[in-house]
C-alpha cells in the first residue's frame, strides 16, 4: 500500500508542469491585459509600454512563463498588479473563507446523500423512495445561485432564524453550505441508490442472507460499503470544487472567497492572481483525485493490484 | 426425515413457478434434484432457504419441514437462525458468491460467529481446520487473501467452508460445479460427499448433470417446469427411468461407445412460466405423447420401491433412449 501511494504522489509531477503551462498559456491568450486597468485613458503607447516593461510583460510569453514557474517552485505566486499586493496574501486572505463552505458543503453532500440514498434504496418503490428521490432531482436541476435567493427570502427574511449574508457568525454558514452542497448531494444521492441496488443484486449478497446475517447488517455492512466505492470517486471530483466552486453562492451570500477573487482578478486581467488563483483550482483537484484514488484502494483490494 | 417438502408452491405476483413439488432428504443421505434451467430446481432451494423476498416471489402453499418444524411458521429471526446454522447453501458461481472485498478467512469466520457460542480466536481455529479438511493448502496464508487471489476450485472450497462454518444439518448444493474445470468439479464432488458420510449431513444436489448425479446421489427427484415428474432411487432411475423426460436426461450423458452423433439433446427448450402448456408440460417435447397428455396433468404414479413417475405411459417402462 505505501509503495502505491508513493507511485500515485510521483505520478502527480508531470501533471503538475503540464497544468502550469495550461494555466499560463490560458491567461495570457485571453485578450486585453492588466496595465488597461492601471493607466488612464489618453496614455501614450510609449508610457504603456512603460509600465509593461516594469512588469516584465515586453518580453517573451516563454521567457515570463520561466520566470513566474521558477517563482512558483519557491512557494511565491508573485505580485499582483492591479491590487498591488503579493498573489500569496490575497490566496492567504481568502482561502479559509472558501475551504470551510466547500469543505462543509461537501461533508453535507457526502452525509446527507449517503444516507437518504442508503434509504431510498432500502425502501425502494415506496413512497418514502419517491419522495426522496424528487428532491434528489429538484436539487440536481435547480441552479445554486437562485436556490441561494430563495432561502435566504425564507429562511432571512421571512422567518428571521438565519443571517441574509456576511461571514462574522458560524449561523451565516448555514444557507450557503445548504446551497453549495445541495447540487452534490442530489449526487451522492442518486449514485449510493443505484449502486446498492445494484450490489443487493450480486450472488455474494445472496450468499450472506443464506449464511443468517441479519438483513441489516447486509445492507449496512455489506451492501452499503460497495455501492460507497463508486461514490467516493464522486466526492473526490468535487473536491477539486471546494475551493473555487461557489463563485456564484458567494456573489448571493456576500462572502469572500477564492472564487470571488478570481472573478474579480479576470475582469481586471491581473495575471498573477488569476494563474495563482487556477493553480490553487488544479491543485484541489489533483489532490482531490489522489486522495479518492487512495481512499478507494484502501476500500477495494483489487483495485491495489490492478494499478500495480 | 432431515427435510421434508410436501406439495410446495411458489409464485411471482400472478405467476406459478413451483406447481407443487414434494421431495425429502434424510441424514446421510443425497438426494439429487435434476432438470434443465428454468425447471425450478433453484427455486426450491431458495423456497428452502426462505429467500424467496429477495427475488420477489413467495411460498403460496404447502409446506416446508425441517427436523420436524415447519419452516413456513417462523418469524423471520427464527428463520435467520436455521439460515446457516441449520441449513448451508453452496452456489453455483465461485466467481461471484464471495465478498471481493473481505478476506476468505473471516467469511468463513463470520458463518461461525452467527451461529455457534464462539469468539473471534475461536472462529478463526475452527476456520483453519476447516480450511484444513477441505484440502485447502496453505490454510494460514489463504486465510488472508482475498476471492480474486484464488483460483476457482479453492474459491468454491471456500465457499463450501463458509457453508459448513455454522455447523448445519442440511446442505443445499445448487449446481456446485458448474463453474469449474472438469478436473476440479470431481475433487468437489468427491468432498462433499465424504463430508456427508463425516457429518452426518443431508445433501441435496442440485444439476442438470446426470452423469454426476449417478456417481454421488442415493435418490433423484427429477423436475421440469416446476414439479417433479419422476423421483426415486437413482439405481431405479438409472435402470428403469419411467418419464420420457429422465429417459432424454439419461440419454444426454455422453459414453465413450457411442458412434459420432449418436449424442442428441432434448428438442425444444422449456417453457416460459407465463406460456406453460398445458396437460403434462413436457408434451410439445415428447416423443411417445398422446392426446390425454394434452389436457389432462398426469399424476405422480407408484412404479416401483419407492419409485415413482408423472406419466400416463409409466406403466410401460422404456429404455434409456
Amino acid at each position: 500500500m505505501a509503495d502505491y501511494v508513493l507511485r500515485r504522489i510521483l505520478a502527480l509531477i508531470p501533471v503538475f508542469f503540464f497544468v502550469t503551462v495550461v494555466v499560463f498559456m490560458i491567461v495570457h491568450l485571453v485578450p486585453g491585459d492588466p496595465i488597461d486597468n492601471l493607466v488612464r485613458i489618453g496614455v501614450t503607447p510609449e508610457q504603456k509600454a512603460l509600465i509593461a516593461a516594469r512588469y516584465g510583460l515586453d518580453q517573451p510569453l516563454y521567457l515570463q512563463y520561466w520566470r513566474w514557474l521558477t517563482l512558483v517552485l519557491q512557494g511565491d505566486f508573485g505580485s499582483a498588479i492591479v491590487l498591488r499586493r503579493p498573489v500569496m496574501d490575497l490566496i492567504r486572505e481568502n482561502i479559509g473563507y472558501s475551504l470551510t463552505l466547500g469543505g462543509l458543503a461537501l461533508c453535507f453532500s457526502a452525509l446527507v446523500g449517503i444516507t437518504t440514498g442508503a434509504i431510498a434504496a432500502a425502501w425502494r418503490n415506496t413512497l418514502v423512495d419517491k419522495s426522496i428521490m424528487g428532491v434528489v432531482l429538484l436539487g440536481s436541476t435547480v441552479p445554486a445561485f437562485w436556490l441561494g435567493l430563495l432561502l435566504i427570502l425564507l429562511f432571512a427574511v421571512t422567518l428571521g432564524w438565519l443571517p441574509v449574508s456576511g461571514a462574522k457568525h458560524w449561523t451565516a454558514l448555514i444557507l450557503p453550505v445548504v446551497t453549495v452542497g445541495l447540487g452534490g448531494m442530489a449526487l451522492v444521492a442518486r449514485v449510493t441508490r443505484v449502486s446498492m441496488m445494484d450490489i443487493g443484486r450480486q450472488d455474494f449478497v445472496t450468499l450472506l442472507h443464506a449464511k443468517g446475517v441479519p438483513a441489516w447488517a447486509v445492507q449496512v455492512r455489506h451492501v452499503l460499503r460497495h455501492a460507497l466505492i463508486p461514490v467516493v470517486t464522486l466526492l473526490s471530483l468535487r473536491i477539486g470544487l471546494i475551493v473555487g466552486g461557489s463563485v456564484t453562492v458567494e456573489y448571493v451570500f456576500a462572502r469572500p472567497g477564492i472564487g470571488s477573487l478570481l472573478i474579480r482578478a479576470l475582469g481586471q486581467r491581473d495575471y498573477p492572481v488569476v494563474q495563482g488563483c487556477l493553480l490553487m483550482l488544479a491543485m484541489a483537484v489533483m489532490i482531490g483525485t489522489l486522495l479518492g484514488d487512495l481512499v478507494q484502494a484502501a476500500m477495494d483490494p483489487r483495485q491495489r493490484e490492478e494499478s500495480r | 426425515m432431515l427435510l421434508s417438502v410436501e406439495n410446495l408452491q411458489v409464485q411471482f405476483g400472478r405467476l406459478q413457478a413451483l406447481a407443487g413439488v414434494s421431495f425429502s432428504v434424510n441424514r446421510g443421505e443425497v438426494l439429487g434434484l435434476v432438470g434443465e434451467s428454468g425447471s425450478g430446481k433453484s427455486l426450491s432451494a431458495m423456497a428452502v432457504m426462505g429467500l424467496l423476498p429477495l427475488s420477489g416471489g413467495r411460498v403460496s402453499g404447502g409446506s416446508i419441514h425441517f427436523d420436524g418444524t415447519d419452516l413456513g411458521s417462523l418469524s423471520p429471526k427464527a428463520y435467520r437462525k436455521i439460515r446457516g446454522g441449520k441449513v448451508a447453501l453452496v452456489t453455483q458461481n465461485p466467481m461471484t458468491s464471495l465478498d471481493p472485498v473481505v478476506r476468505v478467512g473471516q467469511q468463513i469466520d463470520q458463518a461461525a460467529l452467527l451461529h455457534l457460542p464462539v469468539d473471534r480466536t475461536e472462529a478463526k481455529a475452527r476456520t483453519l481446520a476447516l480450511m484444513d479438511r477441505l484440502r485447502i493448502p496453505n490454510a494460514e496464508m489463504v486465510y488472508t487473501l482475498y476471492p480474486h487471489q484464488l483460483s476457482g476450485g479453492l474459491r468454491q472450497r471456500i465457499v463450501i467452508a463458509m457453508a459448513l462454518a455454522g455447523e448445519p444439518d442440511l446442505l443445499i448444493a445448487d449446481e456446485p460445479t458448474t463453474a469449474l474445470d472438469v478436473t476440479v468439479q470431481a475433487q468437489i464432488i468427491q468432498l462433499l460427499i465424504e463430508l456427508v458420510q463425516e457429518r452426518d449431513l443431508g445433501l441435496v444436489l442440485i444439476t442438470h448433470d446426470m452423469g454426476v448425479v449417478a456417481r454421488t446421489c442415493d435418490r433423484v427427484a427429477v423436475m421440469y417446469c416446476g414439479r417433479i415428474v419422476e423421483t426415486g432411487p437413482v439405481e431405479a432411475i438409472f435402470a428403469s427411468p419411467r418419464h420420457p423426460y429422465t429417459r432424454a436426461l439419461i440419454g444426454c450423458i455422453p459414453r465413450h461407445d457411442m458412434a459420432p452423433g449418436d449424442l442428441v439433446g432434448i428438442p425444444g427448450v422449456v417453457p416460459s412460466v407465463a406460456a406453460m402448456p398445458s396437460g403434462c408440460r413436457f408434451h410439445p417435447r415428447c416423443a411417445q405423447a398422446v392426446s390425454r397428455c394434452f389436457t389432462e396433468v398426469p399424476p405422480l404414479s407408484a412404479a416401483g420401491d419407492n419409485h415413482a413417475s408423472a406419466c400416463f405411459l409409466t406403466d410401460q417402462p422404456g429404455e434409456a433412449s
